[in-house]
């Protein structure tokens, strides 16, 4: 298994954001609200998925923007809990996800008469991202260099094949998809899938899916 | 080897091969940055870093500077004060004046290039004289609160750009144009952020009169009511009552009324109290910076109303934990908790210096969380690299 050669070599990718401002500000949570429900699906994709590629370990336990700043600058820990544990992996669109985020801030709310307001350099600031993607220069045709480019690529390439390729339409750039298709291990594809980015940091994400081919090869060689 | 080279041993692991390749979807493109001066902190300081380095990435890169007579530094810097939120009384007549020597200043600057970046507000209207490639203004500070008439004076060019950029959401004021966010950075191999070896950082407090005999609680800052020095005393004074600890306040007054009053009470506090230690240091003092905020056992910045005063990144590089206001980017740089601790009061500040000294375990812990913080966030390859994916994305 560890000798075989991929039709199609996997080319690895890293990636940076460029963030823009979309001057849409929440100052409460009933704002926050209205605001999600209104703002392009591409603000929703950055403050939730985006959230992988921007944190670090140490900063990944809100799971993504609205939580943190549900409990950060609001204080609302329950509000920050509910939403803190919305995976965005587990919608099929954006759409949903969205629909999600409405749906548990409209039950928080009801009844509230009275929500806490913050100023304006406390608000929560909308925004979104247009990816630029950086060919690293690195490929693989079997396992053995797949594990080689995939231990020392920029950690951005994990979010790529992995969150990016996950969530839009890119599914054949996904280190699942190519491990698939192109080696023919369905098995550990199926494990890539399932290995979970939620709740922290892209090195441990490297670490787990470097633990899993390892896994694979050690089999192959018995 | 390359000036980026040198930075691989603190920028974060990958980082520099990644900015090599990011380079090379612009290879060869024309950038020409422009602002109002060379000299200075802030936009200049990473400018006089980046510049060269974009060269030797193939990036064919200029930087120009508008000047002019006296009025028109004048009403450069009134405009500026005004966009930033002051009160400031700026005439027809200045401002027409500040236009047409910026009209001047297009005919006599090689303004031809793929993507022109203008900085801040001195050059801005030099936009009107734009022909081809992108034009890009980078607006290194807070104009969320500008004086409306201003603002929509500026307005006038600023919409005449491609897209603005601005280092925090919600520092942009009201534009038409599509507006991104990078925030700024420090160059660890400035004067002010390099090493310096345990002599280097002996003799320099020496020279300035501090001695190393009980912990530095250090801040370095303008002596502006926007950075609450007088505060900043009063939580020594209640952190006094429980801990031997020495107060150093560092800064300049740069001959304004209200700074000048405020350095009068801090030397009045230093006079009644040794261990308050008020040092006006010049601009160009960045090894006195560096070495004072080395020698620190916490930095503070308790701001009350700060832009993206980067004094804690500087501190946190030099692995010290920060008690900082929560305002502007402050916010951004420290995390609470993990690096040093945002506070909204003398008492909070007070509250949280007492912390760190009763638990010292506490400081080289955070201090080496907010080392790691600020390699991932704040160096000046983080903001390189967003630079060339902004001109990667507008010159698509």
């Amino acid at each position: 298994m560890s000798s075989r050669t991929a039709a199609r070599p996997f080319r690895f990718a890293g990636c940076i954001e460029v963030r823009q401002t979309l001057d849409v500000h929440a100052l409460d949570e009933r704002e926050l609200m209205q605001r999600i429900a209104a703002v392009p699906a591409g603000s929703i994709f950055f403050h939730t998925f985006g959230y992988f590629l921007r944190h670090r370990a140490f900063t990944t336990a809100y799971g993504n923007d609205f939580a943190r700043w549900a409990a950060v600058e609001i204080g609302d820990s329950a509000l920050a809990e509910r939403l803190a544990v919305v995976d965005p992996f587990a919608f099929s669109s954006v759409e949903e996800l969205r629909e999600h985020l409405v749906t548990i801030l409209q039950d928080h709310l009801r009844g509230r008469e009275v929500v806490r307001r913050v100023e304006f350099d406390r608000g929560f600031h909308f925004q979104q991202s247009h990816i630029v993607e950086v060919p690293l220069g690195v490929s693989a045709e079997t396992l053995v260099e797949f594990r080689a480019g995939l231990a020392t690529v920029d950690e951005s390439a994990i979010y790529v094949h992995t969150v990016e390729t996950r969530a839009g339409q890119r599914r054949t750039e996904a280190f699942g998809e190519w491990l698939r298709d192109s080696l023919a291990l369905p098995e550990l594809a199926e494990q890539f899938e399932r290995a979970d980015p939620y709740l922290t940091s892209l090195e441990r994400v490297r670490g787990r899916l470097l633990s899993l081919v390892d896994t694979a090869l050690a089999e192959a060689r018995r | 080897m390359s000036r980026l080279d040198d930075y691989r041993r603190v920028a974060p692991p990958g980082a520099v091969d990644f900015i090599l390749k990011l380079a090379e979807q612009v290879k060869g493109r024309r950038l020409l940055h422009v602002t109002g001066g060379r000299l200075g902190g802030g936009a200049t300081e990473a400018l006089r870093a980046t510049v060269p380095i974009l060269s030797e990435l193939g990036v064919d890169t200029r930087w120009e500077v508008t000047g002019g007579d006296n009025t028109y530094y004048a009403t450069a810097r009134s405009l500026q004060a005004a966009l930033q939120g002051a009160e400031r009384l700026l005439s027809d007549e200045s401002l027409a004046r500040w236009v047409d020597v910026n009209s001047l200043n297009a005919k006599k600057l090689n303004l031809e290039a793929d993507a022109t970046i203008v900085h801040d507000s001195q050059p801005v209207s030099l936009v009107s004289a734009r022909s081809a490639g992108r034009w890009v203004w980078r607006c290194h500070f807070d104009c969320s609160s500008a004086q409306p008439a201003v603002w929509t004076f500026v307005r006038r060019f600023v919409d005449q750009f491609d897209a603005a950029v601005f280092a925090l959401p919600g520092f942009e004021g009201r534009l038409g144009i599509p507006m991104y966010v990078i925030p700024p950075s420090i160059d660890p191999l400035s004067e002010r952020n390099r090493d310096l070896t345990p002599r280097e950082i002996s003799e320099t407090l020496m020279a300035l009169g501090v001695a190393r005999d009980k912990p530095l609680l250090v801040q370095i800052g303008r002596f502006a009511r926007a950075h609450d020095p007088l505060g900043v005393v009063n939580a020594y004074r209640l952190v006094k009552k429980h801990h031997d600890v020495r107060l150093v306040l560092a800064g300049a007054a740069d001959g304004e009324p209200e700074r000048l009053e405020v350095l009068s009470h801090l030397l009045e506090a230093a006079h009644e109290d040794r261990d308050v230690v008020v040092l006006e240091l010049p601009p160009e003092a960045h090894r006195q910076v560096n070495a004072l905020q080395r020698a620190a056992t916490i930095v503070l910045q308790k701001s009350v109303h700060a832009g993206f005063d980067l004094g804690p990144a500087e501190a946190m590089w030099k692995g010290k934990p920060v008690v900082g206001g929560y305002t502007g980017g402050l916010g951004q740089q420290i995390v609470t908790g993990v690096t040093g601790y945002t506070v909204h009061s003398v008492e909070g500040a007070a509250f949280r210096i007492r912390h760190l000294l009763n638990n010292p375990e506490l400081i080289p812990r955070l201090g080496a969380a907010g080392r790691e913080h600020v390699r991932r966030s704040f160096l000046l390859t983080r903001e390189l690299a967003d630079e060339l994916a902004l001109g990667v994305h507008l010159t698509r």
